[in-house]
């Protein structure tokens, strides 16, 4: 090793940190992030869980991962990573693929013993050479026995001193990377609040984590790492399922409208509900039902009763609430559906990401059932998207589909705080006491060009009125099979979700003037479609970009937009849904398909070299 | 405020022709409904009637009331929603057999479990009505019916061993035909504070006309049935000298004239006591052996679900609420960029 150290400045940085589930890789990971961002990095994290809640230690099936991206112009965490963190032989076998060429690894060397190399089946004792890593690249580290030597006075028993380990790992990529230790010590104190032992113990830790790198210059050079000016404002680390939650709480403060939830745990959606359920300091009222139907129902009772009705679920949960869907759709109430869309069919993979309900979203229903569908490109824009499905929801009367998925959802990213005026008034559209005192008001009479129904709120005086499922004549809202009417109320409930459009943004495109190629796709990918297209235009690619938010009804601007390019590129983590559907309602155009099904986001560079084979090089 | 108004049933119907079959036990519940409605006193904008699918879940539309034809089987769930979200609303559930105890068993159960303040009648033909006489879960091992031509091979649910399954504080009974005992029931659902279930034995006059006869007959009802009121003697029979006696760890019915009993054996209902031993016992006499009980088998105060949830948001909310969620999020980790 050198003797001296150099600083190295880097636009941006991708740290993966490994181990077993046990080893608390998550919590480094988002006290490394916290710290990141509170230095005006950009940043934007991927935790990887394993799908076992507690597989046997040290079993390649127990590995527990988080990767994040630190620096500027940051919008995924990252195709592969700079440092890998593998605490054990299991974690670096797992991971070693997610490492850049040239990338640098840590591991705990006292971990790789012939126990724990047995437990991760590797073949033999050369665990570097069997997964063809040089010792260049290699930053083997005791940080077992470390740990100990520097609890040795502790009074910890040895099962929580080995628990302290992940901090000394932090400590040194913290050395690493520059962060400063005051930032980070304060992060642990407050985590470990409760437990000032704990704290103290890992607070010794980290530092001597820290102070290892420091004194045995374990790397060549360490890192500054660039931040780019942000936005003056107050912010905060945000991941996706907490801004869905937080989204919706500012729906309902903008309309008035209480909250409810109606909801039944289900991976990736569940801290969707554990958010809401916190927020009863908020006046929020989230409700664990019995199942994924009585979640949606309770919801369309709330509605039904004046709330804002939300009910939150992933893929196999949207497909048990369709009926329901199709309730509100009938009775023309507002509702969210949250689908943090997962691996399917059927139970698929549940903790990995997909985009393979948006037909499901469209069109999971029986009979003509239109609904809007929208969906969030990042964990910050699941506030945005979430707040704007309850706008639609409650200014149109109508379910709005939220599509978001265990990407966005899991991931994080820093956010700034909106002021109280940058989100809009929500104005359902009340019956109008004029209205009512004129007599006849029926519960299906239209207000305006929209189509929309007013909304009676039960406990109106003279105000009372009956919905249902069943189908409504158009001018009484009396049951009625007539044939004409049927076909009548089902143009008109089309209608009023088409004009939809008149209420949302336009698609944006971004990139080259005269770009004749447009990279497009939807919701969750925009991090990594966006990174592609900024490198394909490095490379001097005239490619244009657009990420669609609002799928139905599409931005009016859509058909516009597509007859522009004369290659139309859709990139999506399904087999081709949304240019199935983009293919139909615009049949001029040809859409080119780049498609991925691996519960795995897209790499950018990937994407990159998809591209470039459509376009021919 | 509304207190000085008095209601009639009328106030309750809504101008909407009534569709079922003629001579369906549903016209007498309806009838029984708005006349207990019109006793609660509770304004129509004020009561809200919700029901799943079948032939009695058509009942909101004959209501003038806030009314939901929801779905198969899911009333209970969404009127669940509906009373977290509208508490000062009276919420009624309307269900038949087929939607309360086998699509909608679970909405059911867990609506019993929480204590969430609703009413919910049950009406139990035995028997699917609107899709044309199918058997239903309480139909009898053995039925006849176009679904199990060679009869069920399966025993059914008596609802009200669900009602204590799910630790319900409220269960009463009675027949479709017995207007002054199904008010009686309703209002005391209607005041009871939490779930309260009331079965209703209604006949289908075109699926399974009779099937209740063998207990409901005017022949034989005053022997086959026995009135529960609370603090009165558990007495039945035609001049009411039959009674409930207790038998071990059982109940027995007694003919006081000829068996050696007195009143004072004579057993006396307590629809409050919190142990539901001997009311699940009274349940669950069948009009064989025992005489069916109608009437206010079990009112019992338990803590209620929605005010548990309002009384959670205050105390959260007094202890350490924020006015808004901008105040929320900054109070939690967040740094400045000026």
């Amino acid at each position: 090793m050198l003797a001296e150290t150099s600083i190295k400045n880097l636009d941006k940085v991708v740290i993966r940190f490994s181990g077993d589930s046990g080893d608390g890789m998550q919590l480094v990971g988002n006290i490394f992030t916290n710290v990141s961002a509170g230095l005006g990095n950009e940043v934007s994290t991927f935790p990887d869980y394993p799908a076992e809640i507690r597989a046997p230690q040290g079993s390649l099936g127990g590995v527990s991962g988080f990767q994040v991206s630190v620096g500027t112009d940051v919008h995924t965490p990252g195709d592969k990573c700079d440092v890998l963190v593998a605490m054990n032989p299991a974690a670096l076998k797992q991971n070693v693929r997610h490492l850049k060429k040239g990338g640098v690894i840590i591991v705990d060397i006292d971990s790789f013993k012939e126990a724990d190399l047995k437990k991760a089946k590797f073949a033999t004792d050369e665990p570097f050479k069997e997964l063809g890593i040089n010792e260049e690249q290699l930053l083997m580290v005791p940080v077992t026995s470390m740990t100990k030597a520097a609890l040795a006075d502790s009074g910890l028993d040895n099962k929580a001193v080995t628990k302290c380990r992940n901090f000394f790992a932090l400590g040194l990529v913290c050395w690493l990377f520059d962060r400063p230790m005051a930032s980070v010590d304060h992060f642990i104190k407050k985590k470990f609040a409760r437990k000032p032992a704990v704290y103290e113990a890992n607070s010794k830790v980290l530092r001597a984590g820290y102070d290892y790198g420091a004194n045995t210059h374990s790397s060549v050079t360490t890192y500054r790492i660039e931040s780019k000016e942000a936005r003056p404002g107050v912010y905060t680390d945000i991941n996706g399922n907490t801004a869905t939650a937080w989204g919706l709480i500012m729906a309902s403060e903008k309309s008035g409208r209480p909250l409810f939830l109606g909801s039944y745990p289900i991976t990736p959606a569940t801290d969707i509900l554990h958010e809401l359920a916190k927020r009863k300091d908020l006046g929020v009222k989230a409700v664990q039902m019995e199942d994924e139907i009585a979640g949606v129902c309770s919801a369309i009772g709330a509605s039904f009763g004046g709330n804002l009705g939300v009910t939150s679920t992933s893929g196999p949960g949207l497909a048990l609430k369709s009926e329901g869907i199709g309730l509100a759709v009938m009775a023309e109430l507002p509702l969210v559906v949250i689908d943090v869309q997962r691996g399917g069919p059927s139970t698929g993979l549940p903790t990995k990401t997909e985009q393979t309900d948006l037909m499901q979203a469209l069109y999971g229903r029986n009979g003509e059932s239109p609904v809007a569908v929208v969906a969030p490109v990042s964990p910050t824009d699941c506030f945005t998207m979430a707040f704007e499905a309850a706008r639609i929801a409650l200014e149109h009367m109508t379910p709005v589909i939220l599509l978001t998925d265990a990407f966005i959802g899991n991931g994080a990213s820093a956010w700034r705080i909106p002021d109280d005026d940058e989100y809009p008034e929500i104005k359902p559209p009340y019956l109008p006491a004029e209205r009512l005192a004129q007599g006849g008001w029926q519960p299906y009479e239209r207000c305006g060009e929209n189509q929309i129904r007013y909304w009676a709120i039960p406990g109106t005086e003279g105000a009372m009125h009956r919905i249902g499922g069943l189908e409504k004549d158009y001018t009484t809202g009396a049951l009625s099979n007539d044939p004409v009417n049927h076909e009548r109320m089902i143009m008109t409930r089309r209608e009023k979700i088409a004009r939809i459009a008149d209420d949302i943004p336009a698609l944006e495109v971004i990139g080259p003037e005269d770009a004749d190629v447009l990279l497009m796709g939807w919701g969750g990918t925009y991090g990594h479609l966006r990174t592609a297209a900024t490198e394909l235009n490095a490379q001097g690619k005239k490619v244009a970009f657009a990420q669609l938010r609002y799928i139905n009804p599409l931005p009016a601007n859509t058909g516009e937009v597509l007859s522009r390019f004369g290659t139309v590129i859709v990139a999506e983590l399904n087999t081709g849904m949304l240019a199935d559907y983009l293919q139909a309602k615009f049949p001029k155009t040809e859409i080119k398909r780049i498609n991925k099904i691996q519960g795995q986001p897209f790499l950018a560079e990937e994407v990159v070299e998809a591209v470039n084979n459509i376009i021919g090089e | 405020m509304q207190d000085s108004i008095t209601y009639t049933a009328a106030d309750f119907k809504s101008d909407q022709p009534v569709r079922w079959c003629p001579g369906c036990g549903d016209h007498a519940i309806i009838n029984s409904l708005q006349k207990t409605m019109a006793a609660l006193g509770v304004p129509p904008h004020q009561t809200a009637v919700i029901s799943g699918i079948g032939c009695s879940s058509r009942l909101p539309y004959y209501m003038n009331a806030y009314g939901f034809h929801t779905i198969h089987g899911r009333a209970a769930a969404v009127a669940t929603g509906f009373k977290l979200a509208n508490p000062d609303m009276t919420v009624w559930q309307i269900s038949g057999d087929g939607d309360g105890l086998a699509i909608g068993g679970n909405h059911f159960i867990h609506a019993v479990r929480r204590n969430i303040d609703i009413n919910i009648l049950l009406l139990n033909n035995k028997i699917y009505g609107l899709t044309k006489g199918q058997y239903s879960p309480t139909s009898a091992r053995g039925f006849v019916s176009k679904s199990s031509p060679y009869g069920t091979t399966e025993d059914p649910f008596i609802p009200a061993e669900l009602v204590f399954g799910a630790r319900g504080n409220f269960f009463g009974r009675s027949i479709d035909v017995e207007l002054a005992i199904t008010q009686e029931v309703l209002l005391a659902a209607g005041r009871h504070k939490g779930t309260s279930v009331t079965e209703i034995l209604q006949n289908c006059v075109i699926y399974n006309n009779g099937i209740h006869s063998p207990i409901t007959d005017k022949e034989y009802r005053a022997d086959r049935t026995i009135h529960l009121v609370n603090g009165e003697k558990m007495l039945f029979g035609k001049d009411k000298r039959k009674g409930l006696v207790r038998d071990g760890f059982l109940l027995k019915a007694v003919d006081l004239d000829k068996d050696p009993y007195t009143i004072d054996d004579v057993l006396v209902h307590d629809s409050h006591t919190p142990s539901n031993f001997l009311h699940q016992q009274l349940a669950m006499m069948d009009g064989m052996e025992l005489p069916l009980a109608i009437g206010i088998i079990r009112d019992v105060e338990a803590p209620v679900y929605n005010e548990e949830v309002e009384r959670q948001v205050r105390e959260v909310q007094a202890a350490h609420g924020f006015d808004s969620l901008r105040s929320m999020i900054l109070a939690g980790d967040t740094w400045e960029v000026k």
